[in-house]
């Protein structure tokens, strides 16, 4: 088999690391280049700034937003890394994956969209992660002063809370409360200078169907309510250790809302419901997305349909949605639908009865 | 019947030639390779992203991911025109003269002849650059449109506005229209040849399914052939407003395997039409005939050149596996 067949069956994940000026992006790209873990990374950042390291597969780039002229004012792409991916798809044998280092005022959005967007890119690449970089001392003020920091949050998958030496543990507890605020479906991990197991952070499969959520046991777990504690899925507590947990608990009561540092504009609504009938889960999430697009920065779901022996599992950026079946239901597992967006502005309560009425409970025959 | 002569390289090749009765081929990996009784390799760059020929001089000129921009003779005498440490070199073009054009970031820069080099910045990245067939002067394609600068005299920039990124550029051959390539699945063109002050024409050619990685004009510029479709989608230019108002031919169309690279004849009405799996036809404007000068390869045609004899026509494909197609066999 040639080097280009090979190529095209098997995408390059993709990356993407995001996170304030002085967050520890930086340190974390260096362990990644230096570290033995066999894998060759090609890099594209915004500036070769302090990376120390002489690798002929750093490429700087000049961020280059493009709007898509469909109209659709969320619809942005990076010409820059179209460019750039392009020239590096074509020696696809140098490198294992591609990490895109973002500058620390940048919109995480245009980035993920371009590897959805941009047909060339997204047949040859594959958005593996959005890691955004949190400095746990520096959050609060980041917060007040950029909407840009908030958005980092928000738009992860996985978030590193740097800098854990920097503050107390009682500052910590907020902090993570505030990011768990921000973003209730992102993995966080607490790390001093970026300094965290890589698998944690490569190769996550984040924004793969078959992947989403698998790792994510915890997601939306009914058990917590995510308004009122700073846990998600996987927040670096270990949730197998229940007494551990239970110890724990004063932390996730005692700052009933989010804490007063927190200037945050973005919130989540994460829905629970029973089996969905697809004649109108389908027409209601195209619905959703296509008038709320620019408000929602993430989206991700897991679907149970009447009469269906597989989960169905959703995602999107702003306007964008895929979907599609992952696995079958094991036995014994609570045929459940569960969905969380993430955004600006979003109608919590109309969200809320829209998707209920989405249930296969025959409604109908009900109202009688 | 045509006759294939293959050279089977080992990665994606970026450009082809020919330089005199040369054929050459230039490889991504930076190394590039000509059939000059026997296979020769010069090892120009580390990562070669652009390769084309200049007319003026019957040379190459490419650009790197090493900064660099190259004069490649026709014996493999390599000089160098420019080196930027650290930036990738992706669009090279060829001027009246042996002026060379390249480009980085948001500045273009033209260096003439005697080596002096003049600087054209715009506010967004220069994606594109085309010299106008007369008069020096060049068109830089970025976001929402295209700049037109003249190289030797002071004066204003002409700017040409569409919004959108425009990702590649071109001058017909009598300089009547410049046609860009956007991000979006569509071609568009600016009218020059407008009396002053009068209303910029416009010529929006949309349709196409995929992007449009590849152009090329007819002979005197009737015609221009464009990839995007599973055909080759070909506007007539004959007319004073160009394609305005016509429907383009569609040639070689086949079912679901798109067009990658078209290159018109030199002398005759006919374009070489490379496909996605690496197939390669020949069709005639005037009747749509179609001959089929290679079966399907190794992978999608990325690059095509004629002899300037119309007889021989040099090709590359993403999987490295090349040749020259003799026509008359």
């Amino acid at each position: 088999m040639t080097e280009a067949t090979t190529a095209a069956a098997k995408p390059i994940p993709v990356t993407v690391l995001t996170g304030y000026l002085g967050a520890g992006k930086t340190t974390l790209l260096n362990r990644i280049l230096t570290e033995a873990h066999g894998k060759k990374y090609a890099v594209i950042v915004n500036e070769f700034g302090e990376i120390g390291i002489d690798n002929d597969l750093i490429v700087e780039s000049d961020e280059e937003i493009y709007e898509m002229n469909n109209g659709c004012v969320c619809c942005t792409v990076r010409g820059d890394l179209i460019r750039v991916v392009e020239g590096l798809m074509r020696r696809p044998g140098r490198f294992d994956a591609i990490i895109v280092e973002t500058t620390g005022l940048a919109d995480p959005v245009p980035v993920a969209q371009t590897f959805f967007m941009d047909d060339d890119v997204r047949a040859k690449t594959e958005l593996d992660a959005v890691v955004a970089l949190v400095d746990a001392k520096h959050l609060p003020l980041r917060l007040k002063d950029s909407r840009e920091a908030e958005d980092q949050i928000a738009f992860a998958d996985v978030i590193l809370l740097n800098k854990t030496d920097l503050v107390t543990p009682e500052e910590l507890a907020k902090i993570e409360a505030t990011v768990r605020a921000i973003n209730p479906s992102a993995r966080i991990h607490r790390t001093e200078r970026s300094n965290i197991d890589l698998t944690k952070v490569l190769d996550q499969g984040a924004f793969n169907l078959e992947r989403a959520l698998e790792n994510e046991p915890h997601f939306l777990d009914q058990d917590h309510h995510d308004h009122e504690h700073a846990c998600g899925p996987d927040c670096g507590h270990d949730h197998h250790d229940h007494d551990h947990h239970h110890h724990d608990h004063d932390h996730h009561h005692h700052d009933h809302a989010p804490s007063p540092i927190h200037d945050v504009t973005v919130q989540s609504v994460s829905l629970r419901g029973g089996e969905m009938n697809p004649d109108r889960f389908f027409p209601w999430i195209q619905k959703i997305t296509q008038t709320e697009g620019p408000n929602i920065l993430r989206l991700k779901g897991i679907i149970a349909f009447k009469d269906d022996a597989e989960r169905y599992v959703v995602q999107g950026v702003h306007m964008i949605i895929e979907g599609d079946h992952q696995r079958a239901w094991k036995d014994g597992e609570k045929h459940e639908s569960r969905l969380v967006f993430i955004g600006r502005e979003l109608d919590r309560e109309k969200l809320e009865r829209t998707f209920k009425a989405c249930e296969a409970v025959p409604a109908e025959a009900a109202a009688h | 019947m045509p006759t294939v002569a293959p050279l089977d390289l080992q990665g994606h090749v970026a450009g082809v030639a020919f330089l005199g009765d040369i054929p050459f081929f230039a490889e991504s990996s930076g190394l590039i390779h000509s059939l000059d009784h026997g296979h020769k390799t010069v090892e120009a760059h580390e990562g070669l992203l652009s390769c084309i020929r200049d007319e003026a001089t019957d040379t190459l000129l490419t650009g790197g991911e090493d900064g660099k921009v190259l004069r490649i003779q026709a014996d493999g005498a390599t000089s160098e025109l420019a080196n930027v440490p650290r930036k990738w070199i992706s669009q090279v073009a060829a001027g009246p003269q042996g002026a060379v054009a390249y480009a980085y970031g948001k500045t273009a820069h033209v260096r003439l002849a005697d080596g002096t080099v003049k600087d054209f910045t715009e506010e967004r990245t220069v994606e594109g650059i085309a010299f106008a067939p007369k008069g020096l002067r060049i068109a830089l394609a970025r976001y929402n449109g295209v700049s037109l600068h003249w190289v030797a005299i002071a004066g204003q920039p002409v700017d040409l506005e569409w919004k959108g990124a425009h990702t590649g550029v071109t001058f017909s051959p009598d300089g009547r229209f410049v046609v860009t390539s956007m991000q979006e699945n569509a071609l568009h063109g600016w009218k020059l040849d407008t009396k002053p002050g009068a209303e910029t024409r416009h010529m929006r050619m949309t349709g196409y399914p995929a992007k449009i990685k590849s152009v090329s004009w007819s002979a005197k510029g009737k015609w221009l052939a464009s990839s995007g479709a599973p055909a080759a989608i070909v506007w007539p230019f004959q007319a004073k407003d160009g394609p305005m108002g016509k429907a383009p031919l569609e040639l070689g169309t086949r079912a679901n395997i798109m067009v990658t690279q078209v290159c018109c004849h030199p002398v005759e009405e006919i374009a070489a039409i490379g496909y996605a799996d690496g197939m390669i036809m020949v069709v005639r404007f005037t009747d749509s005939k179609e001959v089929l000068l290679r079966r399907p390869g190794k992978g999608a045609i990325t690059a095509m050149a004629w002899h300037k004899n119309g007889r021989q026509l040099a090709f590359g494909s993403e999987a490295g596996d090349c040749g020259v197609v003799d026509i008359a066999g």
